[in-house]
C-alpha cells in the first residue's frame, strides 16, 4: 500500500478555481466580442486577436525571463487582453495594440508581482495610457454594417444617437463597449454564475443615471442614453468588478460603485475628455485599500459585553 | 443585526444515513490512547497482565479537565506503551465481550451526583471536540438555554443522525435528569433541515418531555454546528472571543454525548463503543459501524466490504475540519464520529496559487474575519495587524479555504497566527 497523504484541513474544495472563474469571464465577454466583430467588421477581429495573443505572449515571456512559474494557464492574461481589445477602436494601428498589451501585462501586472498584486486594473490603465499616448484612440471607429456618418463618439456628438441604436451598439466607439445588449447578457451571466455580485454594477449604473437625470432636467431618455453610451456598461460589469482592484465588503462595493459613477459623470459633463469611465475606475482603484479599511466589519465575538 | 451568520453550502454526501447500522465483530485487539479528551490525559490504573471486562476502568482522570477511560472489550491488558504525550493501553480480547459485574445504574439525587455521573460515564464532546462534558455542567451559573447540537453539518457524517433516530430514549433520559438537578431555563434542539426523519423523531421526543423544549430547524449551511454559530443562530447571543458559552448562559451538548449520558444513567454502562460513519470513495460499501473504542480503522473498513481502490487519505472526522492519519491501523477514539477513506480523486486538491483578492473568504466567514488579510499579515509576522484583524476569533471551520479559488491554506495560517500571538505573549484579555 502506498503512503497515505497527511495534510491540513479542509480536505475538500468547492472546485471553483481561479482558472474556472477566468473562463467564466471569457465566456461572459463573448457576446460583446461577437457583437463588436459584427458591428465593426473583420478589422475588429484582427485587433482582438493581436491584443489577446500579445498579452498571453508577454506574460509567458516575462515568466520565462525572470524564471517565475508559468502562469498563463490561469487564463487571466486572456481576460486582460480581451478586455483591452474591447476597449480599443477597430481602426487602431496594430502596433499600438501590441504596445498596449505590453503596458497592461508587463508594466501594470507582472512588474507588481503578477495576478493579484496589481494595484490598478491592467486593461483600464493600458487604455488610459493609450488614450494619452496615441491620437488614434480618440478618433474612434465607425460601424461598418450601417451607413452612417457618425461623429467620433456619441458622447461628444451634438445629438445623441437613438436609444435603440445605443442599446444594440450600432454607433461609433470601442469594439466591445458599444453593444449594451451584449454586455448586459454577459453581465447577467457573471451575476448568475456568482463570479461578480450586484453591488458594484448596480451602484455605478444607478449613479450615472441619477446624475444625468437631474443634469438633463429630468429627461428619462437622455439619462438612459448616458448609461448605454460610452464605457459605462463594460466598465460596470467587467472592469470595475475586477477582484484585485475592487473592495471586498458589501458597503465597500457600494461606495466604490457610487464613486466611479460620480467621477464618470463629472468628467463627462464638466471635464475636458468626452468619456470618463476609465479615469473614474482607475482613480477608484487607488482608493480601494482605504475603502476596505473604512468598511471593515466587526468581527464576531469582539467588542461585545464581557470582551472589553 | 438579526441575520444568521454566514456560511457555505457544502456537498452532503450523507448516503450512509438511510443504510442499516452494522455492528462490528469482536476485534482481536484494541489500542486505547489516554489522550482522547481536551485537557489532561487520563492516567492508566491497570498494569500488563490485568484481566479486564467491558466497562472496567483502565485509566483515571489526570486533572480537572480530564475524563476516565474504560475497557472496551473483555480480555487481558497485553501492553502499555508510554509515549511523550500519552500512554496507549493495548487489550487482547478474549472474544467473549463480557461486561464488568460491578456495572450498575448510578444513584442520582443531587447536582453533585449528576455531575459525577456525567464524569464517570467517561463522556467527552462527541461532536468531535472531545471536551470533558461534565465540566460544562459543573458550576452554579444558571443555564438559560441548553442547546442540543443535532446540526451534523460536516459532509459524509451520519453517526449523529443514527443517534437521533435510534437513541431518542437515551437522549430523553439525559435531558430529563439534567434539567431536574441543574438549573436550566429552556432546551433548544438545533437540527439542520436536511435531516427529515431525524427532525420527526426529535419532535416526537420533545413532545414527551415535560419541560420548555423546542426543536429548531436550521438551514443546512456549514458550519451550522459550530458551537458559537449554533448559539447565535438559535439565541442571537454572541459568545465573546476567548470566553465560554456558559459566560452568556448557554451550554451546548452534542446529541450523541447526551445519549451516552442517558445510557449511563439508565444502566451504568460507560462510553466504550462508538457509532462511526465509515465512508469515502475508497470504501466498497460505506456504512455506520458500531465498534469498540480502540478498534483499528482497517477492521471498520473490512466490515464495510473492504477497499475498492488504494486509499489516498484517511480522515478522522469530516472533510472540513477532520484530521488526517498516516496509518490505516490507527484506533478509533471516543470522539471519532467518522472515518473517511478518500480515493485519489477525492483527495486531490487544487494547486495553491496567488491570492486574487476576490474577497470570497471574507464573504463566507461566519465570524466576519478577513482571512486573506490575516494571511498577508502573518507572512510579514505583523503581530499588531493580526490583533487588529482579531485572528483569535477564528474557529478554524475551513469555510474560507473551501471557497478560495487559489486554494490558499487560510485555516492553517490562522492556526499558525494564533500560535504566534500566544508565543508573543501579547495576547492580553480577549484580543
Amino acid at each position: 500500500m502506498s503512503k497515505l497523504t497527511v495534510s491540513v484541513s479542509p480536505h475538500i474544495h468547492s472546485g471553483r478555481t481561479t482558472t474556472k472563474i477566468m473562463l467564466d469571464v471569457i465566456i461572459a465577454l463573448l457576446p460583446a466580442t461577437i457583437a463588436g466583430v459584427v458591428i465593426f467588421g473583420l478589422r475588429a477581429l484582427l485587433v482582438i486577436g493581436v491584443t489577446v495573443g500579445a498579452s498571453v505572449g508577454f506574460e509567458a515571456l516575462f515568466n520565462l525571463i525572470v524564471k517565475r512559474k508559468q502562469t498563463i494557464g490561469d487564463l487571466s492574461a486572456i481576460v486582460t487582453g480581451l478586455l483591452l481589445a474591447l476597449n480599443l477602436p477597430a481602426n487602431i494601428p496594430i502596433w499600438q495594440c501590441v504596445i498596449g498589451a505590453l503596458f497592461a501585462i508587463i508594466i501594470v501586472k507582472c512588474l507588481f508581482g503578477g495576478l493579484g498584486y496589481n494595484p490598478v486594473n491592467p486593461a483600464i490603465t493600458a487604455r488610459v495610457f493609450m488614450l494619452i499616448a496615441f491620437g488614434s484612440m480618440a478618433k474612434g471607429a465607425f460601424p461598418t454594417i450601417v451607413d452612417t456618418v457618425a461623429t467620433s463618439t456619441p458622447l461628444s456628438a451634438e445629438t445623441m444617437p437613438k436609444l435603440l441604436d445605443l442599446f444594440l451598439g450600432v454607433h461609433g466607439g470601442a469594439i466591445g463597449e458599444t453593444c449594451a445588449l451584449a454586455l448586459l447578457v454577459g453581465g447577467i451571466y457573471l451575476l448568475v454564475r456568482r463570479v461578480i455580485s450586484w453591488e458594484i454594477p448596480v451602484s455605478f449604473i444607478l449613479t450615472v443615471f441619477v446624475f444625468a437625470f437631474f443634469k438633463e432636467g429630468f429627461d428619462f431618455t437622455l439619462a438612459l442614453s448616458q448609461v448605454l453610451a460610452g464605457g459605462v456598461m463594460i466598465g460596470a460589469f467587467f472592469m470595475a468588478t475586477d477582484y484585485v482592484t475592487s473592495p471586498s465588503t458589501l458597503f465597500g462595493k457600494l461606495i466604490f460603485g457610487v464613486l466611479i459613477g460620480l467621477i464618470t459623470s463629472l468628467i463627462r459633463y464638466f471635464g475636458s475628455y468626452p468619456e470618463g469611465v476609465s479615469f473614474a475606475i482607475l482613480f477608484a482603484n487607488i482608493l480601494v485599500p482605504y475603502i476596505n479599511v473604512w468598511t471593515r466589519r466587526r468581527v464576531f465575538g469582539t467588542g461585545v459585553k464581557g470582551n472589553e | 443585526m438579526a441575520f444568521s451568520l454566514h456560511g457555505v453550502h457544502v456537498p452532503h454526501r450523507k448516503n450512509t444515513a438511510t443504510k442499516p447500522v452494522l455492528t462490528l465483530d469482536t476485534p482481536k485487539m484494541v489500542t486505547i490512547p489516554t489522550n482522547m479528551n481536551i485537557g489532561a490525559p487520563a492516567k492508566p490504573i491497570v498494569k500488563v497482565g490485568d484481566l479486564v471486562k467491558i466497562g472496567t476502568k483502565i485509566a483515571e482522570v489526570g486533572g480537572y479537565v480530564s475524563s476516565p477511560i474504560f475497557a472496551s472489550v473483555s480480555g487481558k491488558v497485553s501492553k502499555i506503551l508510554e509515549g511523550e504525550k500519552c500512554s496507549k493501553i493495548v487489550i487482547e480480547s478474549d472474544g467473549l465481550m463480557e461486561y464488568d459485574e460491578s456495572i450498575k445504574a448510578p444513584v442520582i439525587d443531587s447536582k453533585e451526583s449528576l455531575i459525577n455521573a456525567i464524569k464517570e460515564s467517561g463522556v467527552v464532546g462527541l461532536g468531535g471536540a472531545g471536551f470533558p462534558t461534565f465540566v460544562k455542567f459543573d458550576g452554579d451559573k444558571k443555564i438559560d438555554e441548553l442547546i442540543v447540537n443535532c446540526a451534523e453539518c460536516e459532509p459524509y457524517i451520519t453517526s449523529d443522525s443514527y443517534t437521533m433516530r435510534e437513541r431518542t430514549d437515551d437522549i430523553k433520559v439525559a435531558l430529563e435528569t439534567i434539567v431536574k438537578y441543574r438549573e436550566v431555563g429552556k432546551i433548544i434542539i438545533g437540527i439542520e433541515s436536511n435531516k427529515k426523519a431525524e427532525i420527526l423523531s426529535m419532535k416526537k421526543m420533545a413532545d414527551q418531555i415535560d419541560f420548555d423544549i423546542e426543536v429548531r430547524v436550521l438551514p443546512s449551511v456549514y458550519p451550522q454546528g459550530g458551537e458559537k454559530v449554533l448559539i447565535y443562530n438559535t439565541t442571537r447571543k454572541e459568545v465573546p472571543v476567548g470566553k465560554l458559552p456558559i459566560d452568556v448562559g448557554v451550554v451546548v451538548v452534542n446529541c450523541t454525548t447526551l445519549a451516552v449520558i442517558g445510557e449511563y444513567i439508565k444502566t451504568g454502562k460507560p462510553l466504550t463503543s462508538k457509532c462511526v460513519t465509515v465512508a469515502g470513495g475508497a470504501v466498497k460499501d460505506p456504512h455506520n459501524v458500531i465498534a469498540p473504542i480502540g478498534t483499528p480503522v482497517s477492521e471498520l473498513i473490512d466490515a464495510c466490504g473492504g477497499l475498492v481502490t488504494e486509499p489516498k487519505k484517511v480522515i478522522y472526522g469530516g472533510p472540513m475540519m477532520g484530521v488526517t492519519v498516516a496509518d490505516i491501523n490507527e484506533p478509533i477514539l471516543k470522539n471519532s464520529n467518522a472515518v473517511l477513506v478518500l480515493d485519489k480523486k477525492e483527495a486531490k486538491m487544487p494547486k495553491t496559487t496567488n491570492c486574487i483578492r476576490c474577497g470570497r473568504c471574507a464573504t463566507v466567514c461566519p465570524f466576519r474575519l478577513i482571512p486573506a488579510a490575516i494571511q498577508h499579515a502573518y507572512e510579514k509576522k505583523d503581530v499588531e495587524k493580526l490583533k487588529v484583524f482579531s485572528v483569535n476569533a477564528c474557529m478554524e471551520c475551513g469555510t474560507c479555504n473551501y471557497v478560495c479559488p487559489a486554494n490558499r491554506q487560510l485555516v492553517q495560517t490562522n492556526k499558525l497566527a494564533k500560535a504566534l500571538l500566544k508565543e508573543e505573549g501579547k495576547e492580553e484579555g480577549n484580543e
